[in-house]
């Protein structure tokens, strides 16, 4: 009977050939336009960590105080003094803290000419609890850490470029004139949007080139390529008193296994704010934030408004397309009143006659799906002139896309056709053939 | 026109009526934000700089070797003292920053040194005596920086200097009588800065909505930028030789020096470049918003033709003898034109409504500004025409119907 119903309905849709194109055309705008600004705000709002995210922290501690803080919030980055502190009293089962760095590389040999390289000054832990894959060799650990060592981890784009993608550890690599010990080499690694450094980069970029030991960035005063903030006068005028100063750059990450881990940090956060304010470096009561990735990127409004918006513009705009294809239904469907009212006549149930013209709703949704990932996929090839080329190549098509337009194309007009298809069951067939 | 039996036949058309209300109120609302959405964004395109923009390019310049701050600063003058002899360019100058860049440095600033709110906020730009004539600046007020005045500042050397050229918008702001020139003010410091020029205008370095309250708030020091990492060097070409600049700007300072990075894909960027990158997504959201309303009325317009067809359809009959007692082709036409001019006035009464629940939405959520009335008039014209304009086609055929039709059967 689907069968039948179908090849129905398809003869049907050939019969007004001006309203079926309609009808299609709504549908498949409509679906374009939400998918294409769906896969966008798909890509910008993922989860960058899933099987890890709840458990991954940032620490917040407010040293600029309710008269100078966000709006009651404390920053999203600590100063140097805090940062160390919190590193120091190692209250959490791993972790790290980190800044961007700009290097300079020199590819060939000394005689060549640098090339820029962006990267991460991290501490050891990092590796273990962002789970960073390695191809070659290892991190580094909390003794490395300690020992100020001068280790790094390239990430297989770099190690590509600069030793065609062989076994690099253990080699020296020289980056802006000093020396460091190559100890990993990362595999593909690129979370997006990149949680850990949001507050200080952009979170949709080029993957980073390295990964250097934090300490030994510090004592070779390598200034943060990322933000700096600071409040009040400020009286620094050189590295070491910047350091002392409160600016926030540093941004840190604790791993917390379990509730009770988290309810116990953010105890032990208050208590460092409330020795703070004891010790009078803070003039006010704690003001301390824990929160997990999703929140923080909720926090740092990592999804463009531009993304936001124009999801929710499309949305609108399919709902419309929907309406008219109601409209447009009803029209076609009532139309052939008097062919319902010989079915009728001659024993078709109601729900027969429903279910026909679902069907054929079916398959002007499937047609507009059709036209719909057509569009999607012209669409997808332009959505670099919708948005920010960083974010515009985030967005792709791919299977679940594929498969989404199509569903969404035929639940949709299957939906829109309930009604004027519960109309076209309650035709009258008395009615019908008796004007005839 | 009698506006009775159009009311009475809709009443036979409930569901018609209510979705061709309903695309309406939808379409008016979406339309309408869109367009006030396309103008702001448009407007943020077009902000002028005050700076040479057709003449201008920027080099950004990452040092290879670290340099102490005496070091870097030497490189920088040796840097520019090679830009300004190329034939193709007529002045350069080096900062930490350029307008339009999309971030930089910006400082709070207050009248008094220990003032905790500030009373606004300012791009800063470091420069030198070649600064302002570099980008083309006008000084309306005061003086250009002199050569003995500037300064060196190296890694994290945090001082202000004693002298600052401001802005217009920022000496407004700060002395909103007019009268900035010679007159001090703090930012982030205990010692006073005293504005010695003001310039008509210079765009901030970003170009974020939270800097809207701040727009071309911005002010220069007299300071050269000796960082350890790098500098920006902008050049100013002479008149049609930016592409042959460009081209032999970066050639000249490797052959000086080649321990140094400038990107080959975007270290070296004119000034349209700039303007380009830096409204990527203003455009984008335009052109988005552009297409969606293009296309929704498309829609809207076929789906009113298409629904008063099929009434059309269906009351051939009726027509056929309301013209067989007596009605004219122009009363058939006035009919549906008044039909759907009733349709239309429901539905925009319904938009409007809707028109500013989503702009209340856009408010709350991302602090865009308020729908002026003006749009929403707008839309509302733009609406009525178009369903005017779409039942225009299935109308005349209506009043085409012969008379003979209310005797033949429906």
């Amino acid at each position: 009977m689907f069968a039948y119903y179908l090849q129905l309905g398809v003869r049907s849709l050939k019969r007004n050939p001006v309203l079926t194109a309609l009808m299609v055309m709504a549908i498949g705008f409509g679906v374009a336009a939400s998918m294409i600004t769906y896969s966008v705000f798909r890509a910008v709002s993922g989860n960058p960590i899933p099987d890890k995210s709840s458990q991954l922290f940032v620490p917040q501690i407010d040293n600029w105080g309710p008269q100078q803080n966000e709006k009651g919030e404390p920053s999203g980055a600590l100063s140097y003094i805090d940062a160390m502190a919190v590193m120091r009293a190692h209250q959490a089962t791993r972790q790290t803290l980190l800044y961007p760095v700009m290097l300079s590389a020199l590819p060939h040999d000394v005689n060549s000419i640098p090339v820029s390289i962006n990267g991460y000054a991290v501490t050891g832990d990092f590796f273990s609890m962002f789970e960073v894959p390695f191809l070659y060799g290892n991190g580094w650990n909390a003794n490395d850490d300690d020992r100020r060592a001068a280790d790094v981890v390239l990430t297989e784009e770099f190690n590509q470029r600069m030793f065609g993608g062989a076994n690099s550890v253990g080699r020296e690599i020289t980056l802006s004139g000093h020396d460091y010990r190559i100890v990993g080499v990362a595999k593909h690694w690129d979370p997006s949007p990149r949680f850990y450094a949001v507050w200080s980069d952009s979170a949709f970029q080029d993957p980073p080139d390295f990964y250097v030991l934090l300490n030994r960035m510090l004592d070779l005063k390598t200034d943060s390529s990322g933000r700096n903030s600071c409040r009040g006068n400020l009286t620094f005028t050189g590295w070491d008193e910047w350091l002392q100063s409160n600016c926030v750059w540093l941004m840190p990450w604790v791993e917390l296994d379990t509730a009770n881990d988290v309810a116990r940090y953010h105890r032990f956060l208050e208590g460092y704010a409330a020795d703070q304010q004891h010790v009078g470096r803070f003039a006010w009561p704690p003001n301390v934030r824990l929160r997990d990735v999703m929140a923080w990127l909720d926090q740092m409004n990592v999804v463009p408004p531009e993304s936001r918006i124009s999801m929710v513009v499309a949305l609108c705009f399919f709902v419309i397309c929907l309406v008219n294809t109601i409209g447009l239904l009803l029209a076609k469907f009532m139309r052939r009143a008097g062919e319902i009212g010989v079915r009728r006549a001659l024993g078709a149930t109601r729900r027969e006659i429903y279910s026909q013209y679902l069907i054929e709703a079916a398959a002007v949704g499937l047609a507009g799906g059709g036209l719909g990932l057509l569009l999607t996929s012209i669409g997808m090839s332009g959505v670099g002139l919708l948005f920010n080329a960083d974010i515009a190549r985030l967005a792709h098509l791919d299977v679940s896309l594929v498969g989404l337009t199509l569903v969404v194309a035929i639940l949709a007009t299957v939906a829109a056709a309930f009604y004027p298809a519960w109309r076209a069951a309650q035709v009258q067939p008395a009615w019908q053939l008796k004007s005839n | 026109m009698q506006i009775h039996p159009i009311l009475a036949a809709l009443r036979r058309h409930k569901a018609g009526t209510l979705l061709i209300a309903l695309q309406i109120a939808l379409t008016l609302a979406i339309v309408c934000n869109a367009l006030f959405i396309i103008h702001q964004r448009l407007a943020h395109i077009s902000e002028p700089t005050g700076v040479d923009e057709p003449n201008l390019f920027v080099i950004e310049n990452l040092w290879g070797e670290q340099y102490s701050t005496e070091e870097a600063a030497a490189k920088v003058q040796q840097d520019l003292a090679t830009l300004r002899q190329l034939a193709g360019v007529a002045d350069a100058t080096q900062s930490n920053s350029y307008p339009l860049r999309g971030g930089g440095w910006d400082n709070f600033i207050t009248m008094k040194p220990d003032q905790i709110s500030p009373t606004t906020d300012s791009s800063i730009y470091l420069g030198d005596e070649h600064f302002l004539r570099t980008l083309g600046v006008k000084l309306i007020a005061g003086r250009d920086f002199h050569a003995d005045e500037v300064q060196n500042m190296g890694l994290r050397q945090n001082f202000v200097p004693p002298v600052t050229i401001v802005s217009k918008a920022l000496a407004d702001k700060l002395y909103p009588n007019g009268d900035a020139l010679g007159k001090p003010f703090y930012s982030m410091s205990d010692k006073p800065t005293t504005i010695i020029g003001i310039v008509d205008r210079l765009h901030r370095s970003d170009v974020s909505t939270w800097s809207v309250p701040f727009a071309n708030e911005s002010l220069v020091w007299p300071v050269r930028d000796a960082q350890p990492w790098g500098v920006f060097y902008i050049v100013r070409a002479r008149p049609g030789q930016l592409d042959a600049a460009m081209r032999e700007a970066p050639k000249a300072l490797y052959a000086e020096n080649r321990m140094r990075m400038i990107s080959p894909k975007d270290g070296v960027q004119s000034f349209a470049q700039i303007r380009h990158l830096a409204f990527e997504s203003d455009r984008g959201m335009a052109v988005l918003m552009s297409i969606i309303c293009l296309v929704l009325l498309a829609i809207t317009g076929a789906g009113i033709v298409g629904l008063t067809s099929f009434w059309v359809g269906q009351r051939r009959r009726q027509i056929g003898v309301r013209r067989a007692l007596g009605a004219t082709h122009r009363d058939i036409l006035h009919y549906f034109l008044t039909e759907n001019l009733l349709i239309s006035l429901a539905g925009i009464a319904m938009g409007i409504f809707l028109a500013f629940g989503l702009n209340l939405w856009l408010v709350k959520q991302f602090s865009s500004q308020l729908l002026p009335l003006v749009y929403v008039l707008g839309g509302v014209v733009l609406l009525i025409l178009l369903g005017q304009g779409a039942v225009f086609a299935p109308a005349l055929r209506a009043s085409r119907v012969s008379p003979v039709e209310a005797t033949r059967p429906a």
